[in-house]
């Protein structure tokens, strides 16, 4: 959109990354890496792109969002939360028995998810389904699906981007989808390089047929015009690959395989917390740093 | 009515439902020829998908156009489509998109294409899934109504379907029902639950044992998932004696879903026909009798079942 406000966007985003750290650390467990790495580009598109309404969650004309990397979940939990699906103050039921805010994401149990994922590869093929439903339909909402490079990895994702560029043609192309790549180089058990390889991706995804666009996935400026770029691609849909750090935002969590999920202790998290919101501690940090040092104590 | 496939029978019946329900769209990996959704792509050309061979992508695109209001049926060998079990459990079952999961070439039956082709253990992996009911019907009628109830079905459903051709079973007056099995034969010696291919079979069988002075009741189970209960159970305890015929694994299957609710309902004796092997290449017929499927079979087990 023009004109983003960067000072609030970033501003939401900083407060995600506190959330977050809060959410795992009560839940005792969780995936931090990846949450952090992912919540400016989630950022983006819920306070500054995507069309949709809090109060009617099944609106048929809202925007779709699909997170199919969804062990990052409590990233969109938080994004959620703050946009006004369900208070804020549920954040730290994540995990929990009987909570609708499940490790990974669950439709039934919590309006405004668009697919239960965390199985990976999924969430492209369904996010696919739903911009072909969309054009079928002859709405003009829009379908956004964030994956994650590990899951990349799997067969049924390969299947999607070979399919994805001429599915619906010639009248239905699905230039209403945008898929956007977090790309924070760690999976589980080690650097995605170490593993197997995504690279060279770009020229992949070209070669498949995808029109890619680059970004620093923690820079809101460059996310946001390239979401403007996808929207503005007729005839099919657009790829972005987000370069991203793994744990973001906090120094020992960055780069750091371990972290993929692995939830901090109360201590940790107070440090990390720290480092986010930088000296002095606003206030509405204080509280929270109060409340995870108290757990800390128990 | 003349023996029809049931994917035959499904196939025409998509066109006639097409044709006034806007919301249907078919889902292909490079079997439409096979499994007959090949006739709606070429009368709605623009409601038909073909994925190629990705099974996993096609029942993942099912689900996000299930959840955009659509009506699609995902549809391939069964055990190619069952095999994807993963992408069911999740994108399908878990997310609940009313997704129409259509398994075709189902069992032994197929014969000459062998075992890599056979659908034998698909009700066992879906019947594992809370909300996906299983319908087997057993004639080109019965077909044809549940596909159209599977329009209708709220949820995510599964469609078992043959490759060979079946005999009619029912009266052109009959109803399909969901979750209602229906008595095709009445009798008091012995029970024959039956779904899909084999129904026709154990109705043969039963007029074997008739002219012995055996009374056998022939059931036709169409919807393994949820099972009727109050049918089974009903005939269960009149003739004490159940036996199940189905060309699937002898494993999870009809045979299961029964004993475990007479197991926990009605202790009866019970003696389930099924696939016990991998299956095999082979001509239909000779792999009924191979495996006990035929009348024949049928009636050999019930006779050896009543004089244990």
């Amino acid at each position: 959109m023009a004109n983003p406000d960067l000072a609030k966007l970033e501003s939401i985003a900083r407060e995600g990354r506190v959330q977050i750290i809060r959410m795992l650390t009560h839940a005792g467990s969780g995936h931090p890496g990846g949450s952090l790495s992912v919540i400016d580009i989630l950022t983006t598109l819920f306070f500054n792109r995507m069309r949709y309404d809090p109060k009617r969650p099944g609106w048929e004309d809202r925007d779709r969002f699909v997170l199919s990397k969804g062990h990052c979940v409590p990233a969109q939990y938080y994004c959620m939360a703050r946009a006004g699906y369900f208070p804020m103050d549920r954040l730290i039921t994540l995990r929990k028995l009987g909570s609708a805010l499940q490790g990974h994401p669950d439709r039934v149990m919590l309006p405004g998810i668009e697919a239960a994922t965390g199985s990976l590869g999924q969430g492209l093929s369904v996010a696919m389904g739903m911009a072909l439903g969309l054009k079928l339909g002859g709405k003009g909402a829009r379908v956004y699906c964030v994956m994650g490079d590990g899951e990349s990895q799997e067969g049924q994702v390969w299947e999607s981007l070979m399919s994805a560029p001429k599915l619906g043609a010639p009248d239905h192309h699905l230039d209403n989808l945008c898929v956007i790549l977090d790309y924070n180089g760690i999976q589980l058990d080690n650097f995605v390089k170490k593993i197997l390889d995504l690279e060279p991706v770009t020229d992949k995804l070209k070669a498949f047929g995808w029109p890619v666009l680059e970004v620093n996935g923690h820079d809101i400026a460059q996310v946001d015009k390239a979401l403007d770029q996808a929207e503005a691609t007729k005839g099919g849909p657009t790829f972005i690959v987000a370069h991203t750090v793994k744990g973001k935002g906090v120094s020992f969590m960055e780069n750091e395989p371990e972290w993929h999920g692995k939830a901090p202790k109360p201590e940790e998290a107070v440090r990390a917390i720290q480092e986010i919101v930088g000296s002095p501690v606003p206030a509405w940090a204080e509280p929270i740093i109060a409340e995870l040092s108290a757990l800390g104590k128990k | 009515m003349a023996a029809k496939a049931s994917r035959a029978a499904f196939g025409e019946a998509l066109i006639e439902l097409g044709a006034k329900d806007q919301r249907i769209v078919t889902l292909d990996a490079d079997l439409s020829k096979s499994t007959m959704t090949a006739g709606f792509a070429k009368k709605y050309p623009g409601r038909a998908f073909n994925l190629g061979i990705a099974e996993s992508g096609m029942i993942g695109v099912a689900a996000g156009l299930a959840l955009a209001g659509h009506v699609p049926f995902a549809c391939s060998f069964a055990c190619f489509l069952v095999g994807r079990f993963e992408t069911i459990r999740v994108s399908v079952a878990y997310s609940d998109a009313p997704v129409k999961l259509v398994g075709t070439h189902v069992g032994v039956a197929i014969g000459e294409d062998g075992y890599t082709q056979m659908g034998l253990e698909d009700i066992a992996c879906l019947r594992s899934l809370p909300n996906i009911p299983i319908i087997q019907p057993a004639d080109e009628l019965e077909t044809k109504q549940a596909v159209a109830y599977a329009v209708e079905h709220p949820g995510p459903l599964y469609l078992r379907l043959t490759r060979q051709n079946l005999e009619p079973v029912h009266d052109v007056a009959y109803r399909f029902q969901f979750g209602r099995a229906d008595v095709l034969r009445p009798g008091h010696d012995v029970t024959l639950l039956a779904t899909g291919g084999p129904v026709w079979n154990a109705l043969e069988a039963a007029k074997k044992l008739a002219a012995e002075g055996i009374q056998a009741e022939v059931i036709n189970v169409a919807t393994i998932k949820p099972l009727d209960e109050e049918t089974i159970l009903r005939s269960a305890g009149r003739t004490g004696h159940v036996m199940t015929v189905e060309d699937h694994s002898i494993h999870g299957g009809l045979g299961s879903a029964v004993a475990e609710l007479l197991g926990e309902v009605m202790p009866t004796p019970m003696k389930r026909i099924g696939v016990a092997t991998f299956g095999e290449s082979g001509d239909y017929k000779g792999l009924y009798a191979k495996h006990g499927l035929d009348a024949d079979g049928i009636a050999a087990a019930a006779r050896k079942f009543l004089s244990r």
